[in-house]
């Protein structure tokens, strides 16, 4: 789905990340942890190819991403949901607008009773005509999730989901990912919340990804 | 007006338009540009149009036209009036050849002196109008012959003041011209700009939609779209006031020469509504020309 070929990422002159070689199989689960600087958000960026790796080799979904052109960037970003830690919006559009603009700027008709399944599911029926600067963290945390998920992606990768909102409120997306994961998503979370992670052990089969040292290492044990 | 098709383009406010956020200021000031540029150039139509026909009726019905003028003492000047005009209705290439009128005289004089000019009294010379032929007269060879036959005969076949004239009326028109296209190319420099600023003020924006699988051509149309529609919009108003004020210009006089010409003819009133459609394709270009350097510079 996702694999490192011995890819390093550095940026004037300096070296963030380097010989990582990994691949993330169909359908895992896995959380990505270092204390903050290490550079899992440069990480999550090679994912989704908003960063271009400086040595070895990243593959996305089969294609090399030294060879994409842009347009072929974004198609396969519509293949891929990121929920970012600033959760970014367009904030002149309803909360539905925003959720639908994956489909939108693809030119997918929009199913409105699927909109609506989805921010249900999610917990924001209620808040459909809001603009995002009205939603609290946690709702736009969700709503950035829903965003994440309207094109089905094969991968989700989410950038400390959890960082601005309440225990309780990072549970409950806990639990939206970990059932992602059950539909067949490879789900990919960075965060350096470890409570998190151990919450996560009684719901699903995670794999541990750590970054130390400029160098990403696998847990050998699942959670 | 946000409903209105061109080929190019569908103006409806799709959500495409949308994803971009509305801005207020911007928005006028590049109407009011487009507005403005349009009216200049309905007159630099207008003026372009008006040398264009000067020029080519100084050119067509002139050329056929020229003067033999006769200064005689006044006992000859019957004499050699005779003479000349025998002369004229003997050569070749020369259509027809008639004296004037003292009253016509007196009317080719009354736009300078007035119409209480005196003529009888002044010692003015006799004029004969002549008239080539397609193919015209040898002038050489009629000079050669006019002064043998009336020594007080002059002809002028009007080539001195009329070249000079019809190159100012070209030179005008060329001038005309490349106003139109100086305007263009303030407009696109203009919608440039203002797209510029556009794209930077939405950085954000575009990099949310980046994020979310939209092309360059995607975002580039929601802001092509945009300013197609300001330009188009800004044209139409300065085009329809370009066009009134012409409109109200004094009609074309014989008295008034080029000045009270100076307008459109016939079919030409509908050039100026060229004017939007040529303002909305510059504004779409321009856009689109900005907004894809300015993506490709994004990673």
């Amino acid at each position: 789905m996702i694999e490192f070929h011995n890819a390093g990422y550095g940026y004037g002159g300096r070296e963030l990340l380097t010989e990582m070689t990994l691949s993330l199989a169909p359908g895992s689960f896995h959380f990505l942890t270092g204390p903050s600087g290490a550079g899992k958000t440069t990480f999550l960026k090679l994912c989704y190819r908003e960063l271009q790796a400086t040595a070895g080799r990243v593959s996305i979904l089969g294609q090399d991403t030294r060879e994409m052109g842009r347009d072929e960037v974004a198609q396969l970003r519509r293949k891929i949901g990121v929920v970012h830690q600033d959760c970014q919006f367009l904030d002149h559009l309803s909360l539905a607008e925003n959720v639908a603009l994956p489909l939108t700027v693809a030119d997918r008709p929009r199913d409105d009773q699927d909109l609506v399944d989805l921010l249900a599911w999610v917990g924001l029926t209620e808040q459909i005509k809001a603009k995002p600067p009205e939603l609290s963290g946690g709702e736009r945390q969700r709503a950035a999730l829903a965003r994440a998920v309207i094109m089905s992606p094969d991968v989700i990768l989410a950038d400390e989901p959890t960082g601005n909102v309440d225990w309780e409120m990072s549970l409950r997306l806990l639990q939206l990912l970990v059932e992602l994961n059950r539909m067949g998503k490879t789900v990919v979370i960075a965060t350096h919340d470890m409570h998190l992670i151990r919450q996560a052990k009684s719901q699903v089969q995670a794999r541990v990804l750590r970054i130390s040292n400029r160098r990403i290492q696998q847990s050998g044990a699942d959670l | 007006m946000r409903t209105i098709l061109l080929p190019f383009l569908n103006f409806s406010e799709s959500a495409q338009g949308r994803v971009v956020p509305p801005s207020g200021f911007t928005a006028r000031l590049t109407v009011l540009t487009a507005a403005a540029m349009a009216f200049l150039a309905v007159f630099a139509l207008a003026l372009s149009l008006a040398t264009g026909r000067l020029a080519e009726r100084w050119g067509n019905e002139l050329a056929r036209a020229s003067t033999v003028r006769i200064s005689a003492p006044e006992d000859q000047v019957d004499a050699q009036i005779k003479a000349t005009l025998d002369v004229l209705n003997t050569t070749p290439g020369v259509a027809s050849a008639r004296a004037l009128s003292r009253d016509e005289e007196m009317a080719l004089l009354e736009p300078w002196f007035g119409p209480s000019l005196p003529v009888d009294t002044l010692p003015l010379p006799a004029l004969i109008e002549v008239i080539e032929t397609a193919e015209g007269y040898d002038g050489e060879g009629l000079r050669l012959r006019l002064a043998g036959e009336a020594p007080g005969a002059v002809l002028d076949d009007h080539s001195r003041w009329r070249r000079p004239l019809i190159k100012a009326a070209s030179r005008l028109r060329f001038l005309g011209y490349v106003s139109l296209i100086l305007m263009a190319g303030v407009t696109a420099g203009m919608i440039t700009l203002a797209a510029n600023a556009a794209l930077a003020a939405n950085a954000q924006v575009i990099r949310t939609l980046r994020l979310v699988g939209a092309t360059d051509s995607y975002i580039a149309r929601a802001f092509e779209r945009r300013f197609t529609v300001r330009g188009f919009t800004g044209a139409v108003i300065g085009a329809f006031f370009g066009t009134v004020a012409v409109a109200l210009l004094p009609s074309a006089q014989q008295e008034g020469g080029f000045l009270t010409g100076l307008g459109f003819s016939g079919l030409q009133w509908f050039w100026p509504c060229v004017i939007p459609l040529l303002a909305a394709f510059v504004a779409f270009l321009a856009t689109r020309f900005a907004a894809l350097q300015t993506l490709r510079r994004l990673m």
